[in-house]
């Protein structure tokens, strides 16, 4: 294991920088996200979670795919460049750290989403170990250790002292690269740290969330639950849940017309939206309830039958911070589990 | 507040007993002590009605497509939330002989984010202690005054007195009084003196989080229109992104003078938004536009004023002077 007081961090930043681009938690107007590093970015390793996850690095929020330049009869079309250099992306948490391998499935699956793949081929996950889990977090509910973050490197932060462990050939690659900055440590303070946040994370209030029902019981006894119309009855339609959610994957491609030419461009889409799988004869879910099932039917349902029993949710507890409603997984699930018992 | 709730109570359980209504619109409690949920009870589920100082959503939007039924739906007005209702009914977005608008009184209510922000985190209690809040955590306890982490439109809270309603739960006269804890337009002004560099960074920097979930759209209760230009595929402005930096301002921009004029200043879209966007000030310098240039104007005081922007008198002020203030 290595070590580099907090104070210092920067000179590991700087490291890092210096041979890779880094993406780090950082404030802007207030609130936390994956940006740019740079000597005056105020780095906010203290956050427990960014607003948008850290998918947003593999898969952003918007991306261009292709340019049309029109020029009187003539158009040419330019494809985007595809993310060719090594990147970091350090501090990252547990929960969002797992969303990688799910998002994996969808995206490396064939036929391959080229854009992620040149991503995760290029980008370096730094992970960090959480020291304070909030109320709203249930990551070990799907057997993640928010102790010992999944990750090409992982870290913890202890005492004023950031540890440094790789866990990957790619962070063994990284680690080298920046080992002046790093001196030797024993593990002692890390061990001490893990034992204590278990011992928090036994006492959080979601910690024994039960989700066996959704495997258990037939998809279309779940799916014709009355419940779902009370469940979604203040469901606003927005696509909150979806835009903060690590392992929602629906995306949409649309055309920008930039008065020059056209931009054809990907970006994050909402089951929650009323034009979400728009076709020619119209939507398939035409009500709210509709919609708002099937994303937790996703989640809860469709991913663990079709994906060795994963289910698509790390626990990481955004949707329960930010639902303008307060309605989430954490509800739903609860719900359809208690009434399933009884049935 | 625990007066008020068994209050609340048997008045509904009154209503619904003798058919004034066969439903209401109200909060439930969740995961934890400051979680409640807008939510539909019915004289089955009425005993997990919950009313305390977490109830901070408007309940008068959920009115639109609710209150088209024969019977009648209960709804739990605080008096900020009447604002909202009065301007619906005056555009006839809310049929107020669907509806049973109870007045309720609010002494304010918590934003356990503010509460988040001081450090406070692993929440697991909270208690009203006096002018403060005794919180206990995972982590121990801690404590904050409650004039600190109430929702902005608490801070300033626009009176105890109700605009609209079938019948108050107590008179307003009688009710407790509103918390009072800063000046409504203090950080408009703050940004009106600002230079127009140091304005548009500080926009910028705000509306360049935005990651346009319409959250802010969908829980306004002046955005009531069927299909919004912004999702109409033939209005040519459908997006789910914004693809430039003048999207990103003017989103939000355009949609600040959609609702001018009409905005009670309910402060949903702030309270909403996933990025803390301080959308409310917008609509705030449109409102104190308004009182400036046409006279002290309060969207939603009742449902047949005109407003300011939708009627010409002849005392309205000269047009060139509205182009020479916006310069």
């Amino acid at each position: 294991m290595l070590k580099i007081a907090v104070n210092e961090i920067n000179r590991l930043f700087d490291a890092i920088a210096a041979v890779e681009n880094l993406y780090l938690p950082v404030e802007k107007g207030g609130e936390v996200e994956f940006g740019a590093y740079s000597a005056d970015a105020k780095v906010r390793l203290d956050a427990l979670q960014t607003v948008k996850s850290a998918k947003d690095m593999f898969f952003p929020f918007s991306e261009n795919l292709m340019k049309f330049h029109v020029e009187g009869k003539q158009i040419s079309v330019e494809a985007a460049e595809k993310v060719n250099e090594e990147f970091v992306v350090f501090g990252v948490r547990a929960c969002d750290a797992r969303s990688f391998s799910i998002l994996d499935k969808v995206f490396l699956a064939d036929p391959v989403d080229t854009y992620y793949a040149a991503r995760r081929e290029h980008g370096v996950v730094v992970s960090m170990a959480c020291s304070r889990p909030e109320e709203t977090c249930f990551c070990s509910a799907f057997g993640i250790d928010a102790t010992k973050p999944e990750g090409d490197v992982v870290t913890w932060v202890a005492d004023g002292v950031l540890y440094w462990e790789a866990q990957t050939e790619k962070g063994a690659a990284l680690t080298e690269k920046v080992a002046e900055v790093l001196a030797e440590s024993d593990s002692a303070a890390v061990e001490a740290q893990q034992a204590a946040v278990k011992a928090i994370m036994e006492k959080l209030p979601l910690a024994g969330l039960d989700l066996s029902y959704f495997t258990s019981r037939p998809e279309l006894e779940i799916f014709k639950r009355p419940e779902w119309t009370e469940l979604s009855s203040h469901c606003l339609g927005c696509g909150t849940c979806t835009f903060v959610c690590p392992t929602c994957q629906c995306y949409d491609v649309r055309d920008f017309d930039n008065g020059h030419g056209i931009e054809r461009y990907r970006c994050w889409d909402s089951c929650m939206y009323r034009d979400f799988t728009m076709m020619a004869h119209g939507t398939n879910r035409k009500t709210q309830v509709e919609r708002f099932r099937q994303r937790f039917m996703h989640k809860l349902v469709y991913n663990p039958k079709n994906r060795d029993g994963e289910f698509g949710c790390v626990g990481c507890g955004r949707c329960l911070k930010k639902c303008p409603v307060n309605m989430n997984i954490v509800k739903v699930a609860k719900t359809l589990s208690a009434g399933g018992e009884q049935a | 507040m625990r007066e008020i709730k068994e209050l609340l109570v048997q008045k509904i359980n009154e209503l619904l007993d003798n058919g004034t209504v066969d439903r209401v619109a109200g909060w439930k409690a969740g995961e934890f002590c400051y979680d409640a949920a807008p939510a539909v009870f019915t004289k089955e589920n009425i005993d997990e009605l919950l009313y305390n100082g977490f109830c901070g959503a408007n309940q008068s939007k959920f009115l639109v497509n609710a209150a088209t039924t024969e019977n009648r739906i209960l709804a739990l007005l605080k008096p900020c939330d009447t604002y909202s209702y009065n301007q619906l009914v005056k555009e006839h977005r809310v049929d107020p002989s669907r509806v049973y608008a109870l007045g309720i009184p609010c002494t304010g209510m918590v934003d356990v984010n503010k509460i988040k922000a001081l450090g406070i985190t692993g929440i697991t209690g909270i208690e009203e202690d006096g002018e403060n809040l005794k919180i206990a955590t995972i982590y121990g306890d801690a404590s904050c005054k409650k004039c600190d982490v109430l929702l902005e439109r608490c801070m300033v809270c626009k009176g105890k007195n109700h605009v609209a309603g079938d019948e108050m739960l107590i008179p307003d006269e009688e009710a407790p009084e509103t918390p009072s804890c800063a000046d409504r337009m203090a950080e408009v002004a703050r940004l009106e003196a600002m230079t127009e560099e140091e304005r548009f960074n500080f926009w910028r920097e705000q509306l360049s989080k935005c990651i346009r979930c319409n959250a802010c759209r969908n829980a306004c209760p002046a955005c009531t229109c069927r299909t919004c230009v912004f999702d109409n595929a033939k209005s040519g402005l459908a997006a789910k992104v914004n693809n430039t930096d003048f999207e990103e301002n003017m989103f939000h921009i355009i949609r600040a003078f959609h609702v001018a004029g009409r905005c009670t200043d309910c402060g949903e879209c702030s309270r909403v938004c996933p990025q803390n966007i301080p959308l409310h000030l917008l609509n705030r310098k449109f409102i104190k536009d308004i009182n400036e240039f046409y006279g002290e104007f309060q969207a939603g005081a009742d449902t047949t004023t005109k407003g300011p922007l939708t009627s010409f008198t002849k005392e309205d002020c000269e047009p060139s002077i509205v182009m020479e203030r916006g310069e």
